[in-house]
């Protein structure tokens, strides 16, 4: 189980970093020529900000987009190996640590879903 | 300074920090901070969202690794990370109401504190522990590991209640500052439940990209992780931290571990005294 969990959050580490990688190579050409400045705090773009807005934003081919989905891949990285283990703690019969694992589980999604 | 050079400079800056972190054991996130704010006047606020991002990437890159070694315990790490997530929530939400200053002064005494912890813990081995608590055996956190001759050495926990607040106290530290708090993880496990420091590591490892993930996605909703810092910063810390991991098994760390404590010690001061500088 523990063999799975550590290839499950290698691929997704991977896949975020091949996603993130061409993402930057993208932007970087894209704003070539611009000066960066992140001294005094701006916000994001709201479109950036939100599950449907970066999914557009990759569809249409926007770089920043493009990060900002290998962004959520990492954030999705972990939360998957909390479901793997609820099911299978669920498997072993476990019920103590499905219990467990469901409120990490609620915790992280309402950490997510309640700010927007 | 054009965009190229600043992306190639932050990826080398980051490949650095994730460097020190893993040879110090204390994570990139406690260097990527103090670097992006005080080497590349980045605002704190987008120095804590994208250290959060790069914090998930090391401990998730990490943990295949770790779980060959076969020490972490998925029981304790998923208990702990009950009190480690609703932490990093509070802390994410905490992290809107502080002074901007304010941050960046907890930050170096957080960072002050981590470095002589880690320091003093890898000085003083605590003492194996005979009998725990009976909740470690209702609980299920009771375990085996194994040991250098191949035979699984048994152990137990205590102080359940002990651990599990220290552990939330962990976790607020690691949304408010977008660190993985390592050093506190593993104080709350090796030094208040006593359970055995090749499986407090591996496991703190493990619950440190779970907590992250509790507080990344309100730093992405706020608009706090920018796609331009993300991509160099998120692939340097990676890069340097799994080269740190590779060489860390070879090299002669005691000295090394001197001089980089020693660096983030003083990264730590300057942090104060810019924060106080900057509020007054």
């Amino acid at each position: 189980m523990e063999t799975i969990m550590g290839r499950l959050l290698q691929f997704g580490v991977l896949l975020a970093s091949f996603v993130m990688l061409l993402g930057g190579v993208l932007y970087v050409w894209a704003h070539r020529g611009g000066v960066p400045d992140y001294r005094i705090f701006k916000s994001e773009p709201l479109a950036l900000r939100h599950i449907g807005g970066v999914m557009s934003g990759v569809a249409a081919g926007e770089p920043a987009a493009v990060i900002q989905f290998a962004v959520l891949l990492l954030i999705a990285t972990p939360v998957a190996r909390v479901v793997f283990a609820l099911i299978a703690f669920g498997i072993e019969r476990d019920k103590l640590y499905v219990v467990v694992s469901a409120v990490v589980l609620a915790v992280l999604l309402f950490g997510f879903f309640h700010s927007q | 300074m054009s965009l190229l050079t600043f992306t190639a400079l932050l990826f080398l800056g980051s490949l650095l920090a994730g460097l020190l972190g893993a040879l110090t054991g204390l994570g990139g996130g406690v260097v990527l901070v103090p670097l992006l704010t005080l080497g590349f006047h980045v605002d704190i606020r987008y120095a804590i969202g994208v250290s959060l991002i790069s914090v998930i990437a090391t401990s998730s890159g990490a943990a295949a690794a770790y779980v060959r070694e076969g020490f972490s315990s998925v029981r304790i790490g998923m208990f702990l990370e009950v009190a480690t997530t609703i932490g990093a929530i509070l802390g994410a939400y905490l992290a809107t109401v502080v002074h901007t200053q304010a941050l960046a002064i907890i930050f170096g005494v957080v960072l002050i504190y981590s470095a002589c912890l880690s320091w003093q813990q890898a000085r003083n081995p605590v003492p194996e522990l005979k009998k725990g608590s009976p909740w470690s055996n209702r609980l299920r956190l009771s375990g085996d590991y194994p040991g250098p001759d191949g035979t699984r050495s048994k152990y137990e926990v205590e102080n359940i209640p002990g651990g599990f607040g220290m552990m939330f106290v962990a976790g607020t530290l690691s949304g408010l500052l977008g660190i993985g708090s390592g050093a506190v993880k593993v104080l709350a496990m090796d030094r208040i439940m006593k359970v055995p420091f090749k499986v407090s590591t591996t496991t703190s490892n493990f619950m440190i990209g779970v907590t992250a993930a509790a507080s990344a996605g309100i730093y992405l909703h706020r608009g706090l992780i920018s796609p331009g810092l993300a991509f160099p910063v998120m692939l340097g810390v990676l890069s340097g931290s799994l080269i740190g991991a590779r060489y860390l098994v070879r090299a002669h760390v005691s000295v090394l571990r001197a001089v980089f404590t020693i660096v983030i010690l003083a990264l730590g001061v300057e942090m104060i005294i810019n924060g106080v500088t900057k509020w007054f």
